[in-house]
């Protein structure tokens, strides 16, 4: 067996599995999916003595969608929320972030919450937590309480979580009228940790441009005859950016004093200042399979392309009326 | 597994566990620590199941677990609990009468060492069942999470379109759905 010796627990109410936590803080790990836990385990590189597995506790796998917010309990798969219509429609920068964590059998089992949790910079969805401005609900035996992103994460894989507390669930806000946003990622291999990932929420002043209905349809499997091009008139009015892979937690930049007041056919105009201010912005490190120089200079050319995206009209993915084709 | 000093064995968390796999339940004890994949392996003697990485990358483990594909490597026994494990030998284990994902890898020469067949059996069947009619690409993104040192994929992408072939789907980006773009 490759993890050293633990007892699981298998608590069925959160109140339980409070008291758990509160009794084993000092050699105790909550699982969840077990995605990065599990290989932590195996390689031995942790070795809680207790493991209280959660997947049995009721009341956390609540997902909705609103207007307003996407709220995930804990025990929502990333592949669950990836698939959700309805968090699609609120705010699709989840759906195409979850499409980069890792392969879909890892996706089956792993929660996004727990990703959250293991504040990895080289996750996905810590970063979209932060770059949505999202929150998580946290709980133990003293009480609640709710964090920011920023509040969330303190280093690489540190958060700011007591031992004996428990995300129960996370919050991401929707998407508003005349906001797009979007995330790409360059990964070795298909499924591997990006080598560099951005995430964009840009925001205009036409809600034609981009409105809650229509978001869907301009972000996967466009079709074409569906629409014209009714409101392709818009100015950006704010832009922000969150990365993976390249900074040391979800850091977000806002960049609206470079954007603001460009019309979304001009963006090609403002592409190459915001890839300069965010290669200024993020800290990468090398390593054996890219440098951290290289790492920099694709992070600003995956944001500009994003960036370019963004600024079509809507239905019009990959055939932009503006520029003819790219 | 290296040997334990006795305290040692005497000191290891144990629990007995109920799982259900290929439709029979199995009402074992196991350390806790022991892992899906050990367990099918070793307990429950499936030894169909590969262990390849036991980190989760190579996709060997593929099992599944409620009918979604899943890495036994990268879940505890205990936790497996109260769902329906499928393995390879649950979707067929008949050499005369093989299942359709595994006749589809004889037609399409699918497989030379085997190794990492079994994962992609797993990953495949459930992937056909929801999408009936696989783009190559998706095909490609399908099977994306099982690595294969032998065939170099051609073949296996052509698996999963001669799954979705017998299976009633067409497999072949022929049908309508997934239909290449044709110059008239």
């Amino acid at each position: 067996m490759k993890p050293s010796p633990l007892r699981i627990h298998r608590p069925k109410t959160v109140e339980d599995t409070l008291e758990l936590l509160a009794a084993h803080a000092s050699d105790g790990k909550i699982i969840a999916g077990g995605q990065s836990l599990v290989p932590v385990l195996n390689m031995r590189l942790a070795s809680p003595k207790n493991l209280i597995d959660i997947t049995a506790v009721e009341g956390l796998d609540g997902l909705t969608a609103t207007e307003t917010e996407i709220t995930v309990g804990a025990l929502v798969s990333h592949r669950r929320l990836e698939r959700d219509p309805g968090a699609a429609c609120a705010n699709p920068v989840l759906g195409e972030a979850l499409g980069h964590v890792a392969h879909p059998a890892i996706r089956n089992r792993g929660t996004t919450v727990g990703s959250i949790a293991h504040a990895d910079p080289n996750g996905e969805m810590p970063m979209i937590l932060a770059l949505t401005g999202g929150r998580v609900k946290v709980r133990s035996l003293t009480g609640t309480r709710t964090l920011t992103a920023d509040e969330l994460n303190v280093g690489p894989l540190e958060t700011s979580l007591e031992p004996e507390e428990l995300i129960t669930e996370a919050s991401f806000p929707s998407l508003q009228p005349g906001q797009r946003a979007g995330f790409d990622e360059l990964a070795r291999r298909s499924g591997d940790y990006g080598l560099a990932g951005v995430g964009l929420i840009m925001s205009t002043d036409n809600t034609d441009f981009a409105s809650t209905s229509d978001r869907a349809d301009y972000v996967d499997n466009v079709d074409p005859a569906s629409s014209g091009a009714a409101g392709t008139a818009a100015t950006i009015t704010g832009l922000k950016a969150g990365f993976v892979s390249v900074t040391d937690t979800p850091d977000i930049i806002e960049l609206d004093d470079v954007v603001a007041g460009t019309p979304v056919d001009r963006v090609d105009t403002i592409v190459d200042a915001v890839a300069s201010a965010i290669k200024d912005f993020i800290d990468p490190e090398g390593d054996i399979h890219a440098s951290a120089d290289y790492r920099r200079h694709l992070t600003g050319v995956l944001a500009g392309r994003l960036l370019k995206r963004l600024s079509r009209p809507k239905n019009a993915r990959g055939v932009s009326v503006l520029s003819g084709g790219q | 597994m290296t040997q334990m000093s006795a305290a040692e064995a005497a000191a290891e968390p144990r629990s007995t566990i109920r799982l259900s796999v290929n439709g029979k339940d199995h009402v074992l004890d196991v350390p806790d620590r022991k892992l899906l994949s050990d367990v099918l392996r070793q307990d429950l003697e499936l030894t169909g199941t590969h262990v390849g990485c036991e980190h989760g990358v190579c996709g060997a483990c593929t099992v599944q677990l409620d009918g979604d594909p899943i890495r036994s490597c990268l879940i505890f026994a205990a936790s497996a609990q109260s769902h329906e494990v499928t393995t390879v030998e649950g979707i067929g284990d008949d050499p005369e009468n093989p299942a359709d994902v595994q006749q589809a890898f004889i037609d399409s020469h699918g497989l030379q060492c085997g190794f990492c067949t079994p994962g992609f059996i797993t990953t495949i069947d459930a992937f056909v069942n929801e999408n009936p009619h696989p783009s190559e690409e998706e095909a490609r993104e399908a099977i994306s999470g099982n690595l294969c040192r032998c065939t170099g994929y051609q073949n296996i992408v052509k698996a999963v379109q001669r799954t979705a072939e017998l299976r009633g789907g067409c497999g072949q980006d022929c049908c309508g759905k997934d239909a290449p773009e044709v110059s008239q």
